[in-house]
Order: C-alpha cells, then sequence, then structure tokens
C-alpha cells in the first residue's frame, strides 16, 4: 500500500438541481492533519458523509485507506472513526456504556474494550465522569466523549465534522489539544471540517478551502497565507477619504493591492515589510490631506485567503447564503447544552 | 449485505435492556393504560352478563389475555417507532457507520424490542392473577409465550417499517392513534368479535392481533374462537410479512 489515506475522484452529490458537491479531487496522505475550510453549506459535511458511507454519491467515487467507499462500505468503515457534526450518543446511558457499546459494535472483546475505554477516557480528561448518564455531560464533555468514541476501536483515518462548533473559547481549545495528541500520539489521520478559520490555522496540515461545493484552494497554511504573499494594513478613513486616499498611495508599487470597504469605512492594503511601510503610508496621506481615523496591521490569516479566492468573507457568506443551515446547527447544538 | 452479526444483535439488544431497566418511569407509564384498563374493566363488567362468552367463563379470565395482547401491542409499536428518538437524537448514525450489516441492526433492536415488549406482557399476568384469572396449565403458559413472542415481533416490525418511512417524529401520534388504537379495539381484546357488525368484523379478520389474542386466550384460558393452530400459522405469516418489510424499508431507508 501507498501511503495515501485518502483519495478521491471527482466526487460529486447532487440533490436534485442543487449540486452540493462539485466533482471533488484530493488525495490525503496518512498521518496527516487535513482541513476542509468553507462557510456553512459549502459541501463539506456531504463531503464527509459520502467518504463515511452515510452517503452514496451521485457522481464520481473515493477509495478510504484503500477501500472503495462505493463497493467495500463495511471495509470503509472498519477503518474509520466518525464525530460527527451532531450529538450522536444515547443520552441515557453513562459515558462508559457508550463506549462499551461501540467497542462491542466493533467486535472488540472484553479485555481489549477495557483497557480501551480506560485509555481514551483518560486522553480526553473524563475518567471521573465515566458513569454518569450523558445527558448530564454539558456540551463539551458530550463532545470530548464522542472524540474518544471515534478513536475507541483504534481506526486509520478519524472524520471531524465541525468538532468545536457550538463550544466556548476554552473548551475548544481543549479540544483542539485533543485532536492535536490523538493525531501525534496515535498516529490516526484527522480529516476535519469547520468553518473557523483560525481552526484549520492553528490545527491543520493542509487545508482545502471549499466554496459551493469546489475546492478553491488546497495546500499547506503556510504556502497558503504566502499567497497573500503580504502583511495587511487596514486604515480608517471614512468614505469620503478612501479615494483621495488610494490616490495618495497609488504612487507606491510596493503596494500590491488595494481593498475599499464602504461598510467599515476602511481600506485594505497588502504590502510587504508592512511595520516599515505605515509611516511613509501614513505620511503620505497626511500630506493628501487625508484623515486617518486608525491604522492595524495583521499577518495575513485564511480569512484573507478566502476572500481572495471567492471575494467574500466566510462570514458574509455564512449569513446570507447557508442562513437556514446556521439556524437548523444552532437548534441542535441548543441540546448540549 | 445480509451477513449475520450476533455479537452485533446481541449488543443492541443489551442496550434496550440497559434502557429497560433504567427508565423505570417509563417502564410504569406505559404498563398504567394495560393495568387500568384491566382494573376497571374487570370489576366493572365482573357481574355484567356478555353476551358470546363461552360457557362458564368469568370475563375476567376472557379480559386479562386481552389486555396482555393490548400491552403487547403497544409496546412493540412503540419499541419500533423508538427508531424516530434515535434518529432524532443522533444515535442512529453511530449504529449506522458501525462495520455491522442493515439485518444485523434490524435484528438486534427487534430482539430488544420484542424482549421488553414480553416483560410487559408477563408484568400485567400478575394483576391477571390477582383478580381471579387462572392459567389453564404449565404447557398452555408456555404456547401464550410463544404468541406473545410473534405478536410483538409482528408490530415491532410494523413500527419499525413506519418510522423508517418516516423524517421525523410529527407522525408518531397519527400512528398511535389510527393505527395502533383501532388494531386494538378490533382484536377482540375486551369483547368477543361476534358482538360487532358484520362490516365491522370483517376488519377484525384483517387484524393480526385478532388471532394473537385468540391464542394467547385458547393457551392461556382455554377460550378460543378458531383453531389454536390456524391462530399460530396466521401469526406467524403476519410476523414473517411484517418483519421483511421492516427489514426490507430499513435497508433502503437513508440515513439523514
Amino acid at each position: 500500500m501507498d501511503g495515501t489515506a485518502i483519495a478521491t475522484n471527482c466526487l460529486t452529490m447532487r440533490f436534485g438541481d442543487f449540486t452540493a458537491v462539485d466533482e471533488v479531487s484530493l488525495s490525503i496522505e496518512r498521518g496527516e492533519l487535513f482541513g476542509l475550510l468553507g462557510p456553512n453549506g459549502a459541501g463539506k459535511s456531504t463531503i464527509i458523509k459520502m467518504l463515511t458511507t452515510m452517503l452514496r454519491p451521485t457522481g464520481g467515487g473515493a477509495d478510504v485507506w484503500g477501500h472503495n467507499i462505493l463497493v467495500d462500505r463495511d471495509a470503509v468503515r472498519n477503518s474509520i472513526g466518525v464525530v460527527f457534526q451532531d450529538p450522536s450518543v444515547d443520552s441515557q446511558l453513562t459515558g462508559r456504556e457508550n463506549l462499551d457499546f461501540h467497542g462491542r459494535m466493533y467486535g472488540m472483546d472484553k479485555t481489549t474494550r477495557k483497557d480501551r475505554v480506560g485509555e481514551v477516557l483518560e486522553l480526553v480528561d473524563l475518567t471521573e465522569k465515566a458513569d454518569i448518564l450523558m445527558e448530564d455531560y454539558s456540551g463539551g464533555m458530550q463532545r470530548r466523549l464522542e472524540i474518544a468514541r471515534g478513536l475507541m476501536h483504534h481506526p486509520h483515518v478519524l472524520f471531524l465534522d465541525e468538532p468545536t462548533l457550538g463550544l466556548d473559547a476554552q473548551t475548544r481549545r481543549y479540544i483542539w489539544d485533543y485532536i492535536q495528541r490523538m493525531n501525534r500520539e496515535e498516529g490516526v489521520t484527522v480529516v476535519l471540517t469547520t468553518h473557523y478559520m483560525e481552526e484549520a490555522d492553528y490545527l491543520c496540515d493542509r487545508v482545502a478551502i471549499i466554496d459551493q461545493g469546489r475546492i478553491v484552494a488546497l495546500d499547506t497554511t503556510e504556502k497558503l497565507k504566502d499567497l497573500i504573499g503580504a502583511d495587511v494594513i487596514t486604515l480608517e478613513v471614512g468614505n469620503s477619504h478612501q479615494d483621495k486616499l488610494v490616490q495618495a498611495i497609488s504612487k507606491f508599487e510596493w503596494v500590491s493591492s488595494v481593498d475599499l470597504s464602504k461598510e467599515t469605512e476602511t481600506v485594505n492594503l497588502s504590502v510587504d515589510h508592512g511595520e516599515a511601510r505605515i509611516p511613509e503610508i501614513v505620511l503620505s496621506a497626511c500630506r493628501a490631506g487625508v484623515k486617518i481615523k486608525s491604522v492595524s496591521m495583521h499577518e495575513p490569516t485564511l480569512e484573507d485567503v478566502f476572500l481572495k479566492f471567492t471575494g467574500k468573507k466566510i462570514r458574509e457568506t455564512e449569513s446570507s447564503g447557508a442562513g437556514r443551515m446556521v439556524a437548523v446547527q444552532s437548534r441542535m447544538r441548543t441540546r448540549r447544552h | 449485505m445480509a451477513r449475520l452479526d450476533l455479537y452485533a444483535i446481541y449488543t443492541l439488544w443489551l442496550r434496550e435492556m440497559i434502557r429497560f431497566f433504567r427508565l423505570k418511569s417509563r417502564v410504569l407509564g406505559s404498563l398504567a393504560p394495560p393495568f387500568f384498563f384491566l382494573a376497571f374493566l374487570g370489576f366493572g363488567f365482573r357481574t355484567a352478563a356478555m353476551p358470546e362468552l363461552p360457557e362458564g367463563a368469568d370475563y375476567i379470565s376472557y379480559l386479562a389475555p386481552g389486555i396482555i395482547g393490548m400491552t403487547l401491542l403497544f409496546s412493540a409499536t412503540f419499541g419500533g417507532l423508538s427508531m424516530l428518538w434515535d434518529r432524532e437524537f443522533g444515535f442512529l448514525r453511530e449504529i449506522m457507520v458501525a462495520p455491522v450489516s442493515r439485518l444485523s441492526i434490524v435484528m438486534g433492536r427487534t430482539a430488544g424490542g420484542v424482549t421488553t415488549a414480553v416483560m410487559q406482557g408477563l408484568i400485567i399476568l400478575i394483576p391477571g392473577f390477582l383478580m381471579g384469572l387462572e392459567v389453564s396449565g404449565f404447557g398452555g403458559f408456555l404456547l401464550s409465550l410463544v404468541f406473545m413472542v410473534l405478536i410483538a415481533t409482528t408490530f415491532n416490525s410494523l413500527g419499525l417499517a413506519f418510522a423508517s418511512r418516516m423524517k421525523d417524529m410529527s407522525g408518531f401520534s397519527l400512528i398511535m392513534n389510527f393505527m395502533v388504537f383501532p388494531l386494538f379495539l378490533l382484536s377482540g381484546a375486551l369483547f368477543p368479535i361476534e358482538n360487532l357488525p358484520i362490516w365491522l368484523r370483517s376488519l377484525s379478520y384483517l387484524d393480526p392481533l385478532t388471532y394473537g389474542v385468540d391464542g394467547l386466550r385458547g393457551s392461556l384460558v382455554g377460550i378460543n374462537t378458531f383453531p389454536l393452530i390456524f391462530d399460530l400459522v396466521v401469526l406467524a405469516i403476519c410476523c414473517a410479512l411484517a418483519l421483511g418489510l421492516g427489514a426490507y424499508l430499513f435497508e433502503i431507508s437513508d440515513v439523514d
């Protein structure tokens, strides 16, 4: 076997006229921590559902750990662990019983199961809470248990669909640590979906940016951000001064791109060595009579990358295009709390 | 995918058992209606002359097997429909993503649902005994267990079949009120169906529970309209058909 964990070939999913996933071809290496990044409704979860045999693709195909998702469905399921986006525990069972059920379903014998339950509970710090009912778990604890469960049977590939959706910042941080730890310590190939830029940036070796069912960019997070190639300087000037400012800095050939936002009354500049350029920019702006309210600079984020490739911000896409889905998700999530 | 995974079937059965013994209030809740039916109808009609009742049979002996049938019908259907809860709360995905054939999943769920239903049926025997029900013999009791399993399997499978076709839980009360309740009333659990007008009686003959209740009554107290072997065969055929239908509809259903 080669070093490929997952290979998809023109994977496609249509629901009637709507194409949720549009000829996605990608390859994920063994041991990789791979992210599918995109707004809600971009098709990330649908890709996961197809790769985990929950949905049959309407076109194309894929191999997971060398098994075809259409033909060797049981073999695929034997190789993977899945943490679904929505809760999927039996709330009338304890944490330990949920794990035990899982172990049995994957044919683990009693001793192996007992040892493994202890191990994964330890990994997610739930040893002390193992024997209380799931309905008494907090959202974060429940999520951690689901991650532990996904690891129970030593899967080759672990799929995590929005692992930190709806969780508070601290719990999110914990879960990131767990994901990294199991990727390193257990050598599990991890494929996760997220619409949190910082999550993909912090966790993933490589990221595929998905928009409207297509991969618009795929590379390491570093290389993706290098595509922006520079620092981003944001000047808040007020709408009436925006054009004046753009004119004033048009003479600097080191400004690689300029974006105006009427809404936030700002101008964004991509430049190299931003910290050294700020004085020059401010000086020429003052000479041109532009009133600058504030200046800020940040290193490129995946948000900027997403903006570059799709021409929109990931948060805008969320609020308009996939508004209904967001509502559904938050409804599902409220149960956890 | 016709592979049967006994360990997975056992696992799913075990889960139902844990839930059954844990959710005591739910069990109590589902036992209350048949208990009240038994107690109030049993006492209330104790001295009433029920037409078509065989010579020398008292109403409580007639009623108790019917109420056991009712208990089995309701709890088994509910057990089959409980897949809706698993879907709603996401646990169905956990089951479906495991490397276990769907047939094994159906078998495991059915085994669990049937066991809990039969246990409830047996519990209802106890107030029956207290009210004067006399079982004809141990052989009859064993035969009644066979009938209980067949009744429970039939309606558990029908519940599963419905649940496989339903997207959410909105149809649940519709099924309970418009399918399960008429099936109960038509089955002759409360009164001899000979008292019904002919057009209603013919509906009774289409109700699998009619043969189940008749079989229970015959095996437990020796009162039966049809020959027991006829009850057994008809019910077994219904059971096989329902099981096949439930397994097929579950097999082709979507997880999401």
